[in-house]
């Protein structure tokens, strides 16, 4: 029976919907090795200890609190250190930490700082014997690897929306902790966390994605995209790599190869022809929906339904089209 | 300023992959090969941070077999000073192993900056630069799409879900590039020919021992072929429907 640790992102006082989701990661790699227990490790400034009730609701059986006013805002060296430190004392059989900015910039440091192996971003893991493998999407995409460790601990990454969050309610015991290294020392230090879309999901946890391409033809068009994604209430916006680099949106919305990997319930490819670049970044999408007007696009060979035509005509049509439907439930 | 590029030949993308016979790797047969897309970003860096502390030296340092050579000229037609390939016969899918060659290698060249790309996109890990910085217990900022050195000092903005962190970190530091940073130079005909002749160093890679094997690699399932619901918006109402009662997201 081997314990399993989970490393909590919260931002602002809150648990991030990837730290709900690395716990429940966590409670699967438990449950696929007889069952051992979950121990989470959730920091932040002073009154995170609040948010633990919500890590033993999807399955963690100790929540190891770190309380620290350097810790308002992300703090790397100091995390890093801390995680490393309770990974080492607890002999965990594996240590899950999610793969998103801060996640990938995390686990790397507490795998180095361990000597231990790094399975990052996984789409999928299984316990197969002795070992614990993930599945990793490798070359944009294109081919899926399964990576197998078998050492402990084992450190894994997990992709947003990979392992929903799911109810599994534990006794939830909490311990507070001190961190191991003093956030004031760090070299590194986050002056300013500069929210943008303030009060909009993000694309990584957004239901659904509305994206733009080139075949809007002017940074004012995108109110068409915007117009939708509002339509559906849990929308995100999204854009291709030519609509970044003409800087019509910012580089942060661009979903690709060289941008954000996303896996939504909804996509809709708003005038974009689909290079393969851009399918790297959405291609794992429940159901996408395309509108162009050209035929041939090659989004139309991933989408599920496609509409071809004029997007200035179709898009304001699809926006009124949902708001009736969102109306009539 | 002494500047260190860390880069990695990689395949093109545009082609279909095929799976080798080991079952566990990409089938190279027909692969075309290129410097990796955020590395050639974090070259880009390192020559505009050595342009405006002149004199300096840029170094680039790749991991892989001898033909990744050819990525390091690349990089040294765009400017770079001097080139050291790291030998290995095969790269471990293991980015700790390559993180141990890379620290090993960097661990006295007294460099004030060194420049890796976010990720690269054949493995995906997004790990190796921060690994090296544990290992030389330097201070790693990662995923930089706006950066400032100066005075010794570095200011840079990394992209996190929702918003942008704004950090500062002392040099030397090590830096990982995401896009949006700049544009990387063409290599001109003066740069390629100056390549020939500027100093490109060999050793064997010491690479540290893996503890994350590929045991299969599999490509991916490909996606049902969808439909055309129809054209123009008069195909809406369709649309919906069939989001409602078939795709269920509505």
């Amino acid at each position: 029976m081997a314990n399993v640790f989970a490393f909590v992102e919260s931002r602002g006082g809150d648990v991030r919907k990837a730290g709900l989701e690395a716990v429940s990661a966590a409670r699967q790699i438990a449950d696929q090795t007889g069952g051992g227990e979950v121990h989470a490790l959730l920091a932040g400034a002073p009154g995170i200890a609040a948010q633990a009730s919500r890590l033993a609701e999807v399955g963690a059986d100790v929540v190891y609190v770190v309380e620290h006013a350097g810790l308002a805002q992300y703090d790397a060296e100091s995390l890093a250190a801390t995680a490393a430190e309770r990974i080492r004392a607890g002999g965990y059989r594996a240590a899950v930490f999610s793969a998103t900015a801060q996640g990938k910039d995390l686990s790397p440091r507490v795998a180095a700082k361990l000597r231990a192996p790094l399975a990052p971003d996984a789409t999928a893991i299984a316990v197969e014997g002795d070992a614990i493998v993930v599945r990793h999407p490798m070359y944009t995409g294109k081919v899926i690897g399964a990576l197998a460790i078998t050492a402990s601990p084992a450190l894994l990454s997990v992709r947003l929306g990979a392992v929903p969050a799911q109810p599994n309610a534990k006794a939830g015991r909490v311990e507070t902790i001190q961190p191991a290294a003093d956030p004031g020392a760090s070299k590194v230090r986050v002056v300013e966390l500069r929210e943008g879309n303030k009060g909009k999901i993000d694309l990584g946890e957004a239901a659904v994605i509305v994206a733009g391409g080139r075949g809007l033809k002017a940074p004012e068009n995108f109110k068409l995209v915007e117009e939708l994604a509002d339509s559906f209430g849990n929308a995100a916006v999204g854009a291709t790599r030519a609509v970044t680099d003409e800087g019509w949106r910012p580089h942060s919305d661009q979903i690709g190869q060289t941008g954000r990997v996303v896996s939504p319930e909804l996509y809709v490819a708003v005038g974009i022809s689909g290079a393969i670049q851009h399918l790297a970044g959405m291609r794992t999408s429940k159901t996408i929906v395309a509108i162009n007007k050209d035929k041939e696009a090659p989004i139309f060979k991933v989408a599920d339904y496609g509409i071809v035509g004029d997007v200035f005509e179709i898009v304001p049509a699809l926006t009124q089209a949902v708001r009736a439907a969102k109306a009539a439930h | 300023m002494k500047i260190a590029v860390c880069i990695k030949r990689v395949p093109v993308m545009e082609v279909k992959f095929a799976i080798g016979k080991d079952g566990a790797s990409v089938d190279e047969t027909g692969l075309k090969y290129d410097v990796n897309d955020f590395d050639l970003w974090a070259v880009e860096a390192a020559l505009q941070l050595n342009e405006k502390n002149a004199p300096g030296e840029v170094t680039v340092i790749s991991l892989g077999t001898d033909a990744a050579q050819e990525q390091i000229r690349k990089a040294l037609s765009m400017g770079a000073d001097k080139g050291v390939l790291l030998k290995a016969d095969r790269l471990p899918g293991d980015a700790f192993a390559v993180a141990e060659a890379l620290a090993a290698e960097l661990k006295d060249g007294g460099y004030d900056v060194i420049f890796f790309g976010k990720k690269s996109i054949d493995a995906d890990n997004s790990a190796t630069g921060a690994m090296v910085g544990e290992l030389l217990g330097l201070p790693v900022v990662t995923g930089v799409s706006k950066l400032e050195i100066a005075g010794g000092k570095g200011t840079a903005h990394r992209a996190v879900e929702g918003g942008i962190e704004v950090l500062e970190f002392p040099l030397p530091a090590i830096v990982t590039v995401d896009e949006g940073l700049n544009k990387e130079r063409l290599p001109s005909l003066k740069g390629i020919m100056a390549a020939k002749k500027k100093p490109l160093e060999s050793r064997p890679a010491q690479l540290g021992t893996a503890g994350v094997t590929v045991q299969k690699m599999e490509l991916p399932p490909e996606r049902a072929a969808g439909r055309i619901v129809g054209e123009g918006a008069a195909a809406v109402p369709e649309l919906v429907r069939l989001l409602q009662s078939e795709a269920k997201v509505l």
